[in-house]
């Protein structure tokens, strides 16, 4: 082997301490299609983060970029720093609109548990180890957190949605993961839940510094707690504060024609006249 | 099962030690406890899996194909405990090959095991009417014996069953994962779709084994019906499991001692036995959820 001096490469400028992930001129190509493309976002780390715009605009493969489930056809992903992989343990993540089973005869405590260790090969020896104590105190913690302490024990199917919610977010949560992908975890829910579960989520950011990404069809009972939006549209996006994003400027540019957003009294944002949505996402 | 080769239908004492002893006295009767034990143990487990999974019609349909197995094994002069394993593994392999596998596809899978089913069993049948005359071996095929289980047919049961438990250990967490929570397990790293592979043949071997004591028609009674039995009296894994297993033993156990005793076929009372319990169960469970809901109503 002849002597090769190696000198690390310079780090790009764009990295900076403290980004969870950074996409970077990133584009995915789906049966012949651009889903999206040059697409560069950055979200530090503790972010609370929502992800809107019209159905099948890619907001779900963008989640699964960021999981390497899905390879990217340019650019690239970097998760803390390192290119997305599958099976990162730093990530949690709660797909979109799961309910179980009735007749699953699982109790919520063991859904909890498999976050944290399911993808360990062998079996787990019944009660026995220190492994195993720390993490039957983990499970526990991290259900007390999200308080579905009283129905951890009861067989998941028999939850009510937000209950099934909230044990799904504790097993996201489980392996402190640092970055929380929630896909539309609050469609299938009432008001009083999404509410609830809403309010869990901007309370784990803040707590637990982990930097969250919510897919949201109606984004507005969550500005006020929002760092960042990224909006997803026409196979680009845009990222920005809200006050930044949803505005007729940026979305007219991102949908190349009119665009408008009202504020009404109360705060809300209306927009009004996207080209290919019959019903607008951001608006209650 | 007719036991005049051995001096008359036994009759049991009702003194359980001295029917134990009697039950034990012969060497073909220590060989269908021995099969017999090992069998429900594996059937109770896999089965603990495939009612999780959402898979029983996969298990029902390779157990059909168990029939073929065993009747060509027959027409070819190998033991049908060889064909029974070749089938349902080649069919395992079959259905995973023709479905996806993932959860989410269950249609896919569901025709594609019917065609599977279909055609085994017609192929079973041309292979009985090719062989002929062995209406009676064929009757041993579809609902079982415990009369002819050799020395040998013990030993491959047992190294069957030592190769798929080998196997459910190592991978027992990660398929326990992909059968509650695909999505998530898959984003994980867990290989979802090897795994759906490697569970199906597992349930071939399983399948392969308990046919040769309950008939290739009734290895539900001990693949399912414990399993079923179990995930309704507890929502623990662990003692889910072990409820199966146990379940499984005491209607193996039972079914083989009043089958002796009598000259009923064994399939129908470990099936019987079988059946009674996930009624038992449904019943226990049924109850306790009225009584849940009464107790929420009041409060």
């Amino acid at each position: 082997m002849s002597a090769v001096e190696i000198t690390e490469p310079p780090a790009p400028a764009t990295r900076r301490i403290g980004l969870a992930l950074s996409f970077h001129r990133a584009g995915v190509r789906l049966g012949g299609r651009w889903i999206w493309r040059d697409v560069d976002l950055d979200v530090e780390q503790g972010d609370f983060v929502a992800v809107v715009g019209p159905n099948g605009a890619g907001k779900s493969t963008l989640l699964k970029a960021i999981l390497g489930l899905l390879p990217l056809s340019s650019g690239s992903v970097e998760i803390l720093g390192h290119p997305a992989s599958r099976g990162n343990r730093e990530i949690g993540y709660l797909p979109q609109r799961r309910s179980f089973d009735p007749d699953l005869r699982i109790r919520g405590l063991d859904l909890v548990r498999l976050g944290l260790d399911g993808s360990r090969w062998g079996v787990p020896l019944p009660g026995v180890g220190r492994r195993n104590t720390t993490a039957r105190h983990r499970v526990d913690e991290v259900i007390e957190l999200v308080g579905a302490t009283a129905y951890a024990r009861r067989p998941v199917g028999e939850l009510s949605g937000g209950e099934q919610q909230r044990l799904l977010i504790a097993q996201a949560l489980v392996s402190r993961p640092s970055i929380l992908l929630l896909d539309e975890p609050l469609d299938s829910l009432d008001m009083g839940n999404q509410q609830s579960i809403s309010a869990l989520v901007q309370d784990i950011c803040r707590t637990q510094r982990v930097a969250v990404l919510l897919v949201v069809h109606n984004v507005n009972p969550l500005i006020p707690y929002l760092d960042r939006v990224i909006y997803v549209a026409n196979g680009r996006t845009a990222i920005g504060s809200p006050a930044e994003v949803i505005t007729s400027e940026t979305l007219s540019r991102l949908y190349d024609s009119p665009v408008e957003v009202f504020r009404t009294k109360d705060g809300r944002l209306v927009v009004v006249g996207q080209p290919d949505v019959a019903h607008f996402h951001a608006d209650g | 099962m007719p036991m005049a080769d051995f001096g008359g239908q036994p009759t049991p004492s009702l003194d359980l030690w001295a029917d134990i002893q009697q039950l034990l006295q012969f060497h073909f009767m220590q060989n269908a406890f021995i099969a017999g034990t090992i069998v429900a143990a594996v059937a109770g487990l896999i089965g603990y899996f495939m009612v999780l999974r959402g898979q029983s019609f996969a298990g029902h349909t390779l157990s059909q194909v168990g029939f073929p197995g065993a009747a060509g094994a027959a027409l070819v002069g190998v033991t049908p405990a060889l064909g029974l394993l070749v089938f349902c593994v080649a069919s395992a392999l079959g259905i995973a090959a023709l479905s996806d596998g993932r959860g989410r596809e269950r249609r896919a899978e569901t025709a594609a095991i019917g065609s599977i089913l279909a055609f085994t069993l017609a192929v079973g049948f041309l292979f009985a009417s090719l062989y002929g005359g062995f209406v009676q071996g064929v009757y041993a095929f579809l609902f079982g014996t415990f009369s002819g289980i050799s020395d040998s047919q013990v030993a491959i049961v047992a190294a069957v069953a030592g190769v798929a438990m080998t196997v459910l250990i190592c991978i027992g967490r990660p398929l326990f994962f992909a059968s509650v929570d695909a999505e998530v397990a898959a984003a994980r790293g867990v290989p979802v779709r090897a795994l759906a592979v490697a569970f199906l043949i597992l349930l071939g071997l399983a399948v392969a084994e308990t046919a040769q004591i309950t008939g290739t028609l009734l290895v539900f009674a001990l693949l399912v019906a414990p399993a079923a039995t179990a995930q309704q009296l507890t929502a623990h894994p662990g003692r889910g499991m072990a409820l199966a297993v146990v379940i499984a033993l005491l209607v193996t156990w039972l079914g083989l001692a009043i089958a002796y005793f009598t000259v009923y076929p064994i399939g129908f009372f470990v099936t019987t036995l079988a059946f009674a319990a996930y009624l038992g169960a449904r019943a226990v469970r049924w109850r306790t959820r009225a009584a849940g809901r009464r107790a929420t109503a009041l409060a």
